[in-house]
């Protein structure tokens, strides 16, 4: 079985398959945008954590950190229930579209991003607190150097959101519809080549799949590596 | 401070909507420039068997409007369609999609094709079903094996057509199935393919629509133990979802499929689809929708 899936993994890649392709790009163009969307929004909030004080603001972090492992499924059904042309944002016409799959993803990898990034800063500022208060900088500066300086370890965390975007598939099945040629992307295709028994093409998917994640993490093996060296020189 | 601080959060989270705002209007942009369309909601079994993909690239040939496929099982199409989320549902249970007629979500319930169910199992076959000889005494040796502890009985469990038929066969059978007491009854709450691999693995029975079995690729000791035409027929409806209750369906568009499916030319090309040389669903309209004789 798996020689046989590495094979058709083999065949699929070298023959440029047109299908594979425009899988794989629909996985990127849904998996990369859904994480810009939500590094947008969840960095700033994540650093506003930080500097804010608000009340309900210990709350909000527990939440925040609780939902890192929100359920996929729960996020699809959710927003499901409010793209359905029968829920509040039915008008929009966005249900078994990539804009549901990408709303979805943001969902998921929202909390994550947000919640790496609260924690970074805080460590941060707990060192830089000091130092930049002398400076008189204010607290939109400060934060803003924060999220400068937290760089490495950010893209850090929006790698792990990207990792989070490309393994799912429960949430993405639901609101996509896994239309071929339409919202069909690589974790809905081997969901649905390995219920047609086709198990061989579904591992081959799988490989390829795994080796797109692979290059993600080795991506944040070398920010790593960057983030160590540049403070090792720094220091 | 307190007030900078409020007005920098503010500033922030404005810039971050809009960034949301105007990458997801982007990609919304990107979803619709797309042709006029249609969602079918259907049944798994016409998707996973190739047919809707073989009959939707003779479509194309004569009309722009791209089909979008969502398959589920029946009930959730229903749901779907109920919801106002498709356009079209082609299912197999004729109760249901009466009701969904009836409750006026759709307009007029065509036939469109036919099969049978066949009931699967290992080659072994405890219970002795392939020489039953009709499906009503083979679902009975089936729980009296089950209760011997020789066999297993898979349930899809989920709602789907093929489901709804297995209960009412029981039922018919005069064996009242309590899925918490009869331990030889088994709901995997799956698709029908993953219930296929569950039944291959479990070597237990259960019921499969033809176009599922002759598609499923790892059946693995798993044969098909009874075929009846009669008691298992197995019919296939379109329903267009009623305009009047959902106006944003495209009804000019579905009642065009419809018509096509139901024609001539929309019938020749359900009878010409083969799967390993086999027919897999015969055509509504073929003589043999009266005698159901669908043997080949």
């Amino acid at each position: 079985m798996f020689s046989e899936a590495f094979c058709s993994a083999l065949r699929l890649i070298l023959e440029g398959n047109a299908r594979l392709v425009e899988i794989l790009l629909l996985s990127f163009h849904v998996n990369l945008t859904a994480v810009v969307v939500a590094m947008a929004i969840a960095m700033p909030f994540g650093a506003l954590l930080v500097f804010a004080r608000f009340p309900g603001r210990r709350l909000l972090i527990v939440l925040l950190n609780a939902a890192m492992g929100f359920p996929p499924v729960v996020a699809g059904l959710i927003v499901y229930l409010f793209l359905s042309r029968s829920g509040p944002l039915g008008m929009l016409g966005w249900l078994y579209t990539p804009a549901a799959m990408i709303l979805v993803q943001v969902f998921l990898i929202f909390p994550i991003i947000a919640a790496l990034t609260r924690r970074d800063i805080t460590e941060l500022w707990e060192n830089y607190r000091e130092q930049l208060l002398s400076f008189g900088v204010k607290p939109l500066g400060a934060m803003m150097t924060m999220l400068w300086e937290a760089r490495f370890s950010l893209a850090t965390n929006v790698l792990a959101g990207f990792g989070r975007a490309s393994a799912e598939v429960g949430g993405v099945m639901i609101v996509g519809g896994n239309i071929n040629h339409h919202t069909r992307i690589m974790t809905t295709a081997i969901a649905l080549e390995t219920s047609k028994g086709a198990l061989a093409l579904a591992l081959a998917l799988g490989m390829i799949l795994l080796v797109v994640s692979l290059g993600v993490n080795a991506l944040v093996v070398l920010v790593e590596e960057r983030r160590r060296r540049f403070w090792m020189s720094a220091s | 401070m307190k007030i900078a601080k409020i007005a920098t959060a503010c500033r922030l989270a404005v810039a971050a909507i809009a960034i949301c705002f105007i990458l997801a209007a982007a990609s919304a942009a990107w979803a619709q420039e797309e042709r006029e369309s249609l969602i079918l909601a259907t049944t798994t079994s016409v998707e996973n068997s190739g047919l809707l993909d073989f009959l939707l690239q003779r479509y194309r040939a004569r009309d722009a409007v791209e089909i979008k496929v969502v398959a589920r099982g029946t009930g959730q199409a229903f749901r779907i369609a109920r919801n106002g989320d498709a356009d079209l549902v082609l299912a197999h249970h004729p109760a249901s999609e009466e009701s969904f007629v009836a409750q006026g979500h759709g307009m007029r319930r065509l036939p469109v094709m036919f099969n049978h169910f066949i009931l699967v199992g290992a080659g072994k076959d405890a219970a002795n079903v392939a020489a039953a000889g009709d499906v009503f005494t083979a679902l009975l040796r089936i729980a009296a094996a089950g209760e011997a502890g020789n066999a297993k009985f898979l349930s899809r469990g989920d709602e789907s057509g093929t489901h709804r038929r297995e209960r009412e066969l029981w039922l018919a059978a005069g064996r009242h199935i309590d899925a918490a007491r009869d331990s030889w009854y088994l709901e995997t709450g799956a698709g029908m393919g993953a219930t296929l691999s569950i039944a291959s693995e479990l070597q237990s029975y259960t019921l499969v629509d033809r176009g599922t079995w002759l598609s499923f690729g790892n059946k693995r000791g798993l044969v098909a133990l009874l075929e009846e035409t009669e008691a298992l027929f197995n019919p296939y409806s379109v329903i267009a979802v009623n305009a009047k209750r959902h106006p944003h369906i495209n009804a000019a568009a579905a009642n065009r499929f419809v018509a096509w499916l139901t024609s001539a030319e929309g019938q020749d090309a359900i009878a010409a689809f083969r799967i390993d040389g086999k027919p897999c669903f015969f055509p509504a309209r073929s003589d043999s929708w009266n005698g159901r004789s669908a043997e080949n």
